[in-house]
């Protein structure tokens, strides 16, 4: 049995392999898209360009602005004499917002009064803007604690110690970069099998396979070892440049991660061979690993947390094997955890890659038409 | 009539032969579903998903409470928290507890009030109050920080008007969000996902549709026809573009009437600029699939130099400006870049003309050079 395995992988190799450019293909992407990803993929903001419209002539607002011109944060790139000149530099893009300090800006901040700092946001990315208002927001309280405590005003009746566990400088790249390891091992991983039946159903070579004394079973198998083999390539690589290039910590238990990327790919493949396995031709093939991949990285906490979907999304993210690899990575990179813990992620990715590979499975024999 | 064709010049546009290459490909469309369900069912669902399904706003955060002696001020304290939409709090007795669930990830922070903390806020020793919050999302991490200083100045300003004291003078943030002042993110991720589906349709389709026929030997077949070069480059290009405008059609109704994002620029200036977007993006597919010949490799192809850019690259998500210098020069040549900026502005902000045409121009720049290289290789091809 095995060496008619063997030999059906052989070829999937050499169907993936032979050709230069399908060589080249499964290779060097991945690894391009880790390091472009790892850098582009990042909600920090750095160097926001801004102008300051001041029409103060105090000592404050410019205690005020010398805070943002000495933030890496943020860049100073002009300064405007009248109102009139906001809207052009925002409309254009020119400027990502406008500090606007009025005439008693510094008159106003005396005991017993409030002054006012305005700002305006260009709001065309609104996750941007609302990060950018966060980053002014620290900036304002900082100097409201420094100026209370410069005019011996610090009567602050309690203190607030706030510590960030597993990333204490919330550093987006260490929440991204692992969700990387998950989604990239997810797109080689499908898009390597969600086209292996299909391509031999266009070229009418499946119904060849189907009469050569290999069970159902040993097909799949040797459809999916392939797959499995280089997903798995892939993923510890990318994870072996998480740790050592880009410096993310990785606390937890190697085992438990990788108790997790098998369970992570049956389950991958899985979906890719049923796709396939349905499908007719390639181009359907494509289309099928398409319309599962995006709602896939979309829903599974990659950029933006599933707590934040409705009820119902949430409910459907369960039928997603990233959404519990991603928990994995996570758990695994940042938080330390171990194999017990990781349980609840375990099982439901076994059912996944369980049900696919059953109906794959079936799926051979009954789309014969 | 084939007399007359005879008659004229080789090279030159035939109608009668190009409507006979679009009749093929419009058959080939309709008789594979697939074309049409990435022209239309891909955009239905991407529009779902990303519509309702994605939000960068955090409502009801699961918050542990340790009070580890329950007096007037520790309610005083914890009641911001109870009343506030941003935090749904669970009570906690001891602090190695509310750590057990932290770690399991049933809540995403902690507040934790010692015993002390009454005797030693009336006794004016300035008590510390213990915050943890996960940081493993450093996004959710920074919001819920912000959310916990919202209600951590409420407490502050209630306590001093009830100690009778003026409050403090301080600076107050007075924010306007131009464009979307609720800052609803379907507002940016809907138009920007219309780059992204206009991205699939032009490059993902046309590169699979004409590299089958490369796979296929149809390709070979149609060269040594009469038919010129340009008649079968433009009997793909024409069919797909309908298919794409369809498409964004489909996209922007779908913006505009479910999703109700705005539309305050005009609709000849979307479509205009959109139409450029798809030429480029047809213009890459074509290149695409001349190069790699294979579906497979084309397929591949596509979604790496066109999808994920389109993605994560074009601004669509992520800050251009904050991207690191090399990462931020590689989005100029993403072609999405261009249409994402187009798209924003014509959406959420209006008709503003010098975004419009640097972006479109372009737009036109790398759409003619695509075309161009197209054209030569596929000539090389038939020496």
């Amino acid at each position: 049995m095995w060496r008619r395995i063997i030999a059906l992988m052989q070829k999937e190799f050499l169907a993936l392999f032979k050709d230069k450019r399908s060589r080249f293909i499964i290779i060097i992407p991945p690894l391009v898209q880790l390091l472009v990803f790892s850098y582009a993929a990042t909600y920090d903001l750095n160097q926001i360009p801004f102008a300051v419209f001041n029409e103060d002539p105090g000592l404050a607002s410019r205690q005020m602005l010398a805070r943002f011109t000495g933030s890496p944060s943020f860049q100073l790139v002009g300064e405007l004499d009248h109102e009139g000149q906001i809207a052009p530099l925002v409309d254009a893009k020119q400027v990502l917002m406008v500090l606007h300090f009025e005439p008693h800006f510094s008159r106003d901040l005396q005991p017993g009064r409030a002054t006012e700092l305005q700002l305006i946001v260009d709001g065309r990315n609104s996750n941007t803007a609302s990060i950018l208002v966060g980053y002014v927001r620290n900036i304002v309280i900082a100097f409201n604690d420094d100026w209370a405590e410069a005019h011996g005003r610090l009567d602050s009746p309690a203190r607030l110690n706030v510590r960030a566990w597993f990333n204490a400088n919330f550093e987006s790249r260490w929440f991204i970069v692992p969700g990387i390891v998950g989604l990239l091992t997810l797109v080689v991983s499908v898009l390597v099998t969600a086209l292996s039946v299909a391509r031999e159903r266009e070229a009418g070579t499946f119904d060849q396979l189907l009469i050569t004394p290999l069970r159902p079973l040993e097909i799949l198998i040797g459809k999916v070892l392939p797959g499995f083999i280089i997903g798995a390539v892939e993923a510890t690589f990318i994870i072996i440049v998480a740790v050592t290039w880009f410096h993310i910590p990785l606390r937890g238990s190697l085992p438990a991660l990788y108790v997790g990327l098998f369970l992570f790919l049956l389950s991958a493949i899985g979906v890719g061979l049923m796709i396939s396995s349905i499908a007719v031709t390639q181009q359907q093939g494509l289309l099928g690993a398409f319309l599962f991949l995006v709602p896939a990285v979309i829903l599974s906490g990659f950029a933006t947390p599933i707590a934040n979907m409705p009820e119902l999304v949430q409910q459907l993210t369960l039928l997603n094997p990233l959404r519990y690899f991603l928990l994995i990575l996570r758990g695994v990179f940042l938080e330390g955890d171990s194999l017990t813990l990781l349980w609840p992620q375990y099982w439901p990715m076994a059912i996944i890659g369980l049900v696919t590979l059953v109906s794959a499975g079936w799926f051979f024999r009954h789309r014969l038409n | 009539m084939k007399q007359i064709a005879a008659n004229r010049p080789r090279h030159g546009l035939r109608l009668m032969r190009l409507n006979g290459l679009m009749r093929k490909e419009f058959l080939q469309i309709l008789r594979d579903p697939s074309s049409v369900g990435i022209a239309f069912l891909l955009p239905l669902v991407l529009l779902l998903i990303f519509g309702y399904g994605v939000s960068l706003d955090a409502r009801h955060v699961p918050l542990a409470i340790v009070v580890e002696q329950a007096t007037p001020q520790t309610a005083g304290f914890t009641a911001g928290f109870e009343h506030s939409e941003y935090f749904a709090p669970q009570q906690f007795v001891d602090i190695s507890a509310a750590e057990h669930a932290l770690r399991k990830g049933q809540v995403d922070g902690i507040i934790w009030l010692r015993h002390d903390f009454s005797q030693k806020l009336l006794a004016g020793e300035s008590p510390d109050i213990g915050v943890f919050v996960n940081g493993v999302d450093a996004n959710t991490g920074r919001i819920i920080d912000g959310y916990l200083h919202g209600v951590w100045s409420n407490w502050l300003e209630q306590l001093s008007v009830s100690r009778g004291r003026e409050t403090a003078s301080m600076v107050e943030l007075e924010q306007r969000i131009w464009f979307n002042p609720g800052l609803r993110s379907r507002d940016f991720l809907v138009p920007g996902l219309i780059a992204v589906i206009m991205t699939l349709i032009g490059a993902l389709l046309t590169s699979l549709v004409v590299a089958r026929e490369w796979e296929r030997g149809t390709m070979e077949a149609l060269m040594v026809t009469p038919v010129h070069v340009a008649e079968i480059l433009l009997g793909k290009f024409l069919p797909y573009f309908l298919l794409g405008m369809g498409g964004l059609l489909f996209s922007v109704s779908m913006a505009v009437w479910l999703f109700a994002v705005p539309l305050r620029g005009s609709l000849w200036v979307l479509l205009m600029t959109s139409a450029l977007f798809l030429f480029t993006a047809l213009g890459m597919g074509l290149f695409i699939s001349t190069i790699a010949r294979n579906q497979f490799v084309a397929g591949q192809v596509a979604i790496v130099v066109t999808f994920l850019p389109a993605f994560i690259l074009s601004g669509f998500i992520f800050d251009i400006n904050s991207m690191p210098a090399a990462v931020q020069w590689l989005t100029h040549i993403v072609p999405a870049r261009y249409y994402v900026s187009i798209l924003q502005t014509v959406f959420l902000a209006g008709d503003i003309w010098p975004v419009i045409l640097y972006n479109a121009l372009a737009l036109l720049l790398m759409g003619s050079f695509f075309l161009v290289l197209v054209r030569w290789r596929t000539r090389k091809r038939l020496q």
